[in-house]
This record gives structure tokens, sequence and C-alpha cells, in this order.
């Protein structure tokens, strides 16, 4: 039987260990894993807890990102709780495996260190990884800090392992800027955490022999897009049990979680649409907009990136008139998913925003504050005037001649 | 919001330092946030940490920084790297050197307006006797408690016996010994 770990009531854990800490109070059966830096700690502190006895469960060391998602894949078809820990280029590496443990309805929790893509290497953080896997018919939950990488991991075994739901689940954090930044965090007990997640339920499992059941079957034409289809609507429906996650949470630990965030926007006139740290950067600048410029700014975030809160994001966009969506992955011939993804939503609303788009931060490039205070001023000047008075894309932070695609189409 | 700014070689514990800072200040009920820009550094490469330290929550992610405090933990990072950038009227500077404060300001042109703003210590050398190993961190946060006066020694000691708990007691004891002397020495 695993040691139990005294936590204190505050201690300074980055968000590296604050996944490994989580993996570990949800007494997890099974992590296949392959490190990658800057992933590579969660693995890491995982590893020492089971070496120091904390851990009943298997941690199966093999060759390569596709094998350690296959090794899970394995591991939560025979029936346990499974999780694993990637970034970048091993996220790359798992993607076909990603597909399958979808398809597969296999509720494992991934943590993604999100990091810049290859070429050329970089260590550092972006979210090019993350934005891959936005098809792949897993639940996204996107932490801005460690704390929130510690609550969303404990969130992600009962959102994917419920009955209703039966998916895999990524849990997001931004390479560095959070998965290597100490902070105070505020833990559950083990006991308290454990409870919180609840024992594993495993559903068709293929280690009841006396069940036979099989995982990874063919369907060509007749029925795959059925299947596929029906994936969908698992994944479109789970929002109500995302909800119901987060208010036990809530309960449970006082924090608030909500699919889409959103900060000083009863009265926003301008808003930034953003993903990651940068959020936290962003409700900085806001903040200081108001006090000393008296604009009006919010910050709009999806916590979950899949399934995409489109109602919240009409609701909450409903009555600003600029609208600033900031992509931290390079869009590579179109316009940034998080422009795609609002503009989407909001163009079957009746009072539709000024929306423009915002590259940033490739590769690790600092995002300043000072740097979001004047893309909000931009917008601020789009409302004033109405209509955008910049290309509708923009490279922020970038050397060089300045970039811009598009202007808007006025009648 | 108190905000300090490590210069260091990786390996030489600036992370640990920066880390092992914020968990003695998390315990007295303020927020941190302690972090390091190296990458794929390699060890010897110079290399920054960061601390900040405030009454809230902190969700300032910028790598910018005006710092309140600058430690140097590298002797030779004084003369090459820009230890003074982004500095305030107010930024305080703690390095590690065998030299005295008048020959090392002598030395650094950037640092001569600034006379007594600037404070020396002998970290290597300190933790060479003490723990035995070029490890400057702990004797640096010694000379910061003095500097600043954040915490009293004796409570910083207490404190940092429990974030070392998971070493032996002998290295407990000589970081202790380390973080008293670079105190008591720091000019």
């Amino acid at each position: 039987m695993a040691e139990k770990m005294e936590l204190n009531e505050i201690e300074v854990w980055d968000g590296n260990h604050a996944a490994a800490q989580a993996l570990r109070q949800a007494q997890v059966d099974v992590v296949a894993a392959y490190p990658i830096t800057p992933s590579t700690p969660i693995v890491e502190g995982y590893g020492a807890f089971m070496a120091n006895g904390y851990i009943d469960g298997e941690f199966v060391m093999v060759e390569s990102e596709h094998a350690a998602m296959s090794g899970c894949v394995g591991a939560s078809a025979a029936g346990g709780r499974v999780a694993t820990a990637t970034s970048s280029q091993g996220f790359m590496l798992m993607i076909e495996v990603l597909y399958q443990a979808s398809g597969m309805r296999l509720p494992i929790v991934l943590n993604v260190v999100n990091r810049a893509v290859a070429s050329p290497l970089n260590v550092r953080g972006d979210h090019g990884d993350m934005y891959a896997g936005r098809d792949s018919g897993w639940i996204q939950l996107d932490a801005f800090n460690a704390q929130e990488v510690y609550d969303l991991n404990l969130c992600a075994f009962k959102i994917g392992e419920d009955i209703n739901v039966r998916l895999p689940v990524m849990v997001h954090q931004d390479g560095f800027t959070t998965s290597h930044t100490a902070q105070n965090i505020r833990p559950l007990s083990d006991d308290e955490a454990y409870a919180f997640v609840g024992d594993f339920k495993p559903v068709d499992e293929m280690l009841d022999f006396s069940k036979a059941v099989t995982y990874g079957a063919q369907t060509e034409e007749d029925w795959h897009y059925e299947h596929k289809a029906k994936q969908h609507r698992a994944l479109m429906d789970s929002y109500t049990v995302i909800d119901r996650v987060f208010e036990e949470f809530e309960k449970k630990t006082g924090r608030e979680y909500k699919r889409l965030e959103t900060y000083m926007m009863d009265d926003a006139e301008v808003a930034i649409v953003a993903l990651g740290a940068t959020v936290e950067t962003c409700i900085l600048a806001a903040k200081q907009l108001r006090e000393e410029e008296g604009i009006k700014a919010g910050v709009v975030a999806p916590r979950c990136i899949r399934p995409f809160p489109f109602n919240e994001m009409r609701d909450v966009l409903a009555n600003v008139k600029a609208v600033a969506t900031l992509d931290h992955s390079a869009p590579m011939g179109a316009m940034g998913m998080l422009y795609n993804e609002v503009a989407g939503a909001m163009v079957s609303t009746q009072d539709r925003p000024l929306i423009t788009n915002f590259i940033y931060g490739l590769g690790g490039r600092d995002f300043s504050i000072n740097e979001a205070k004047r893309i909000f001023r931009e917008q601020k000047g789009h409302a004033d005037v109405g209509y955008i008075t910049t290309e509708i894309q923009q490279f922020s932070g970038l050397r060089g001649p300045k970039l811009g695609f598009y202007e808007m189409k006025r009648s | 919001m108190i905000e300090i700014r490590w210069h260091s070689r990786a390996g030489q514990g600036a992370v640990t330092g920066a880390k092992g800072l914020g968990d003695v200040v998390a315990r007295t009920g303020k927020e941190v946030q302690a972090f390091a820009l190296y990458g794929s550094a390699k060890r010897g490469a110079a290399m920054r940490a960061y601390n900040r330290i405030d009454d809230e929550q902190i969700i300032n992610h910028e790598k910018f920084m005006n710092p309140d405090y600058v430690l140097v933990i590298d002797p030779a990072l004084a003369f090459s790297d820009n230890i003074t950038e982004n500095e305030k009227d107010t930024t305080k500077y703690i390095i590690t050197t065998h030299l005295d404060k008048n020959e090392l300001i002598a030395q650094i042109p950037a640092l001569q307006d600034k006379k007594d703003r600037v404070f020396v210590v002998d970290c290597i050398g300190i933790s060479m006797d003490t723990i035995g190993r070029a490890i400057p961190n702990t004797p640096m946060l010694g000379a910061l408690m003095k500097v600043s006066g954040m915490f009293e020694l004796d409570f910083f000691l207490d404190s940092m016996k429990r974030v070392l708990a998971k070493f032996p007691q002998k290295i407990i004891d000589a970081n202790m010994e380390a973080i008293t002397r670079a105190y008591n020495e720091v000019k």
C-alpha cells in the first residue's frame, strides 16, 4: 500500500511538480512515459514518488512517445486509470495514437507542457503542439498557472472517466512560464484529493475475461461515419459533466473554474481573447488601463479548448465593440485558431464585434504587460471609429519590418 | 512587490536558491514566484533566475523586471554580464567576489556611481569552506537577509532547515554555517 505524503497548507511548486503531485494523489494504475523537455520533471517527479514508496501503480519506461501513448491505450483498455505527460516533438510523435485513444473512448489523462515545434529547434514555450492536437477528439483543458495545473489534473480524471463522457483529457500548461515557475500552491490532502477524484470504475475492460470485448476494430464506409459522429456528439455533450465537476471542485476548494473564463467583462468595451499564462498578463494590463486611462478592457479565456465554449463566447462578447484574439502558435497560411473560433461564434450574432488577430510569443518570445496594453488601446481605436484601422492579422513583438495581412472590407 | 534577479552559471544553484527563497517566504503568508531562463543551456553557461514577492497572488509572467535586488553568484559574471540592466535608482547589488568592495567597483564602470548600493561577499570561498563545493546559492541567501532585512537570521535558518529537510544532516549543518557566515561577512 502506497505511503501517504504530508503536505503543507501552502507549498511552493512549479507546474511540473503540481502535475506530478496530482497524478500521485489520483492513484494512477499505469503511467507509460518517455520524458521530453520541458515536461520531463513531471515524469521524473512521478518516478521519484514511485521509488520512495508513494505509488502503488506501474511505471512503464518506453522507447518513444508513440510507444508511451500506445502503452497508455493498452493499459486503459485493460481497465486501469492511466496518465502520462509530454511536450512538443514528443506530442507530435504521439499524435497518431491520440486519435486511437479518443476513438476507443479511453479516459487517459495527458499532461501537455506546451512548447514550440521544430524546425528551427526551440525548447521554449508556445502553443504549436497544443493546436496540433485540437482535432484529435480529446477534451483539452488549459491551465494559466501552476495551481490550475494541479486543480485541473484532479478534475480531468473525474471528467474523462465519467460514464457519460469516457473520453481522454489533456491538461495543458505553458512550457517554462508555468512548468518551471514555482508559486504558492494550496494542495488538497492525499485523502481529500483521492476522495474527490473517486475510485476508477472500469468499463468494458479487456481484463474481464468473462466478457470478451474488442478495441480498435475496423469499420469502413458502413459504420466509420456513425462512429465518428457519435464521438463528436460525446465531446460536444461533455460540457454538462465538465460543468458539474468544476462545481463540485469549487464546493470542495472554493476555487472556481468555468469552461470560458471571463475577467472584467461586465462592462467591457474592448476585450482580448487568449490562452495560457498570457491570460494573466492581459488581466494585469486590463486592470492598469482601467485605472490609468479609463479604457473598459476585459479578458476572455477558454479554459476548455475542446469542446469549444461556442455559446458562452457569443454571450460574453455580445456587447463588446472590438476584440483582439491572441494566438501563441504560427498560423501558417490562415488566421490563428482563436481568431477563427471566435469569429465563427460571433458571425451568428446580431451585433458582431470588430475582431482582429495577433500572433505573438513564438518560441518563447516575451509578451509584456505593455504590449498587451498597446493591443487593448488599438482595439479602443477601432471601437471609437467603428472599423478596423489596422491589418486584421498582425505579428506582435516581431523584429524587423511590421508584418500584417488583410484589411477590413467596408462598403 | 519585491523583484529579485539572480546572475549565475547553470549548475551553481540559482534555480534552487530562488525556489528555496520562495519556499521560505511562502511560509510567512506572502505570495511568491520563482523562475529561471535557461532552457537548453549547458552547465557553466550564464543564466538568470528570478523571484517576485508580494502580498497578493502574483499573475505577472513577464520575464522583464526592474529588480530591487541583483544577486550575482558567479564572480566573473559581475564583469561579463550586464548586471545593471533595467535597474532602478534603488536597486541593490550583492556580488560574490574575493575582492574587497573598492577593488571590485574600481574595475566595473557600471557600478562606480552606485557605491552605497553595492555589497560584496565571497560566496564561493564560503561554500568551499563549509559545504566543500562551489555552491554559492545558500550563502547568497544569507547575505540577502542581512542586506534586505527581510527576515531575522534565526528565523531564516529555521525555515531553511525545513526546505533542506530531504538532505543528510551533515549537508544541512554545512548550509546553516554558510548562511550564517555570509550574513555576518557581507559588506
